[in-house]
């Protein structure tokens, strides 16, 4: 039971959620950059929603299913076809060993995710199954995927639903909140960063994206030590160019915070393609905790309706 | 300067003490005590700073201050924190420390002198951070202090002993990075299949051995 990698792509990595215990020893969260496509794509083919996924970056992906099983391809919106047939996104779609799959370039968003009944079935590293490039394990075999890799899958889990999700709107706009070194910048910093559109450039991977646009100073130079950073804080080093920090990003940094992103936002970071435009608006804590409450209300209700179906399809 | 606790998003609070020893010694007793109190919260140390992240749909962030002023107030009481030494044998110069003749001319000493000073001090590690198993040290001779290199190396390999700026510390596994590299150790400090995966811990002292120094 594995799935061929004929071609890969940008990068392709095999992510689940990541390793939250790490951070005491350096280790990087890791994982899929957009949560929210791939517990529901795990959900529309009967895995547990914690499984790993292969996650595509900008598409240019192309593999062979050695067996038959049931795919769900989430994220960002592209072309995708099995067998040359167009089968769309964000459902539950059954396939026979010997299909091909191609996830073609992304149209909106950058990363696609790739959901296979039973889940890729690689070792446990540091309690994830998620790909750990910088220090070269977890995942398959510690690395990014390439052609000629076969990837093993796991049992398939449960029945699953055959149903199709509405995928939601990556939008044009991230929700911010004041970073700890926010009042260290001047206050045309701040104007510049809420109302610049801020270009994804082509220096943007799984740790973060520098981001193009006009100069944030520093209202005076300021000494810092290190201190925790984690995904989605936006930090301006030396050069005045802010930093968008992604799922990969290091544990402790030592450049001033001007903002952090929502957590209810953090799945829309990595859907940008470098030559986009991310414009920041700023929220107050009770909007940023409201907005994360009716995501989460959305998310169960969707796992509920979900599990309800498969129930019903067996 | 006095204890301050900043929010940093909607799921982080970060502690901010002084980056002396004495400080970082509380925050050491610190993440144990907010471990054991608390293990669903993520305790992260700095230098200097502990960040605590949390999932703000079950936690309240003034639960979590509070929590935070408890744990810095019992640090007071003198805890001893496990740690344990460790000689960290090094190979100094030539290709194993490209850079060790630029940071003997930047201190104005023999390379044989920087070596000698760079051995001599106990080091202590302050918190583990940046890359898997780095070690933030205290105890660099300010003598030895260094200007990172201008431009960054593209790949520095694993088990390199470098200075940047006024710290050194060792390359757990290869990265980009811009210290100045004086000598390279076959010790392993970080291993995904153990737990812990990381040699040292906060607390650790060490002490470099030279084992051989080249031209």
């Amino acid at each position: 039971m594995s799935i061929a990698i004929l071609k890969t792509g940008a990068l392709a990595t095999v992510q689940d959620a990541g390793r939250y215990d790490g951070a005491q020893w350096g280790v990087p969260r890791s994982g899929v950059m957009d949560i929210p496509a791939w517990l529901i794509g795990n959900l529309l083919v009967g895995n547990e929603p914690d499984q790993a996924v292969i996650e595509i970056t900008l598409g240019g992906f192309k593999a062979q299913f050695e067996t038959d099983c049931l795919i769900a391809v989430t994220g960002a919106i592209a072309p995708v076809t099995l067998d040359k047939q167009d089968i769309g996104q964000w459902r539950t779609v059954s396939v026979k060993a010997g299909q091909t799959l191609r996830v073609g370039f992304a149209e909106t968003g950058a990363r696609m995710f790739l959901c296979v009944s039973g889940g890729i079935e690689v070792p446990l590293v540091l309690g994830a199954r998620a790909t750990d490039l910088a220090g070269g394990f977890g995942g398959f075999q510690g690395r990014a995927l390439k052609a000629g890799d076969a990837l093993p899958l796991g049992e398939p889990q449960g029945p699953a639903p055959h149903a199709s999700v509405r995928p939601p709107p990556r939008g044009d706009f991230l929700r911010i909140l004041p970073g700890t070194e926010w009042s260290a910048f001047t206050i045309a910093a701040h104007q510049t960063l809420l109302s610049e559109a801020w270009v994804v450039t082509p220096d943007a991977n799984r740790m973060g994206a520098r981001l193009a646009g006009l100069s944030l100073p520093l209202a005076q130079p300021l000494e810092m030590t290190s201190h925790a950073v984690h995904p989605g804080v936006v930090q301006v080093p030396p050069s005045g160019q802010p930093i968008l920090l992604m799922a990969d990003a290091q544990t402790t940094g030592g450049y001033p915070k001007i903002a952090q992103v929502i957590r209810a936002d953090l799945w829309r970071i990595g859907q940008y393609r470098p030559g986009e435009a991310i414009r920041f608006i700023e929220v107050t804590l009770g909007e940023a905790l409201d907005t994360l409450s009716a995501q989460r209300r959305w998310l169960a209700q969707l796992e509920t309706q979900l599990k309800w179906r498969a129930s019903r399809s067996t | 300067m006095n204890p301050v606790i900043q929010p940093l998003g909607d799921t982080a609070l970060v502690l901010s003490v002084s980056a002396t020893l004495e400080d970082q010694r509380r925050l050491w007793i610190m993440q144990k005590l907010l471990q054991q109190q608390f293990p669903a919260w993520w305790v992260v140390l700095g230098v200097g700073n502990l960040t605590v992240r949390f999932d703000p749909m079950i936690e309240d962030a003034s639960v979590i201050e509070h929590g935070i002023e408890l744990a810095w107030q019992r640090s007071q009481k003198r805890m001893e924190v496990a740690s344990r030494h460790h000689d960290v044998p090094v190979v100094y110069g030539g290709k194993a420390g490209p850079d060790l003749a630029r940071v003997a001319e930047h201190a104005g000493i023999s390379p044989a002198q920087v070596v000698e000073r760079h051995a001599a001090a106990q080091y202590v590690v302050f918190c583990i951070g940046f890359l898997p198993g780095f070690p933030y040290l205290g105890g660099l001779d300010p003598q030895l202090a260094t200007p990172r290199l201008d431009k960054p190396r593209i790949k520095v390999p694993a088990g390199a002993v470098g200075i940047g700026g006024a710290q050194t510390g060792i390359y757990p596994s290869a990265s980009p990075g811009g210290w100045n590299l004086i000598g390279h150790t076959d010790l392993r400090l970080f291993n995904p299949a153990m737990i812990p995966p990381a040699l040292l811990a906060p607390g650790d002292t060490l002490r470099f051995v030279p084992t051989e120094v080249r031209a």
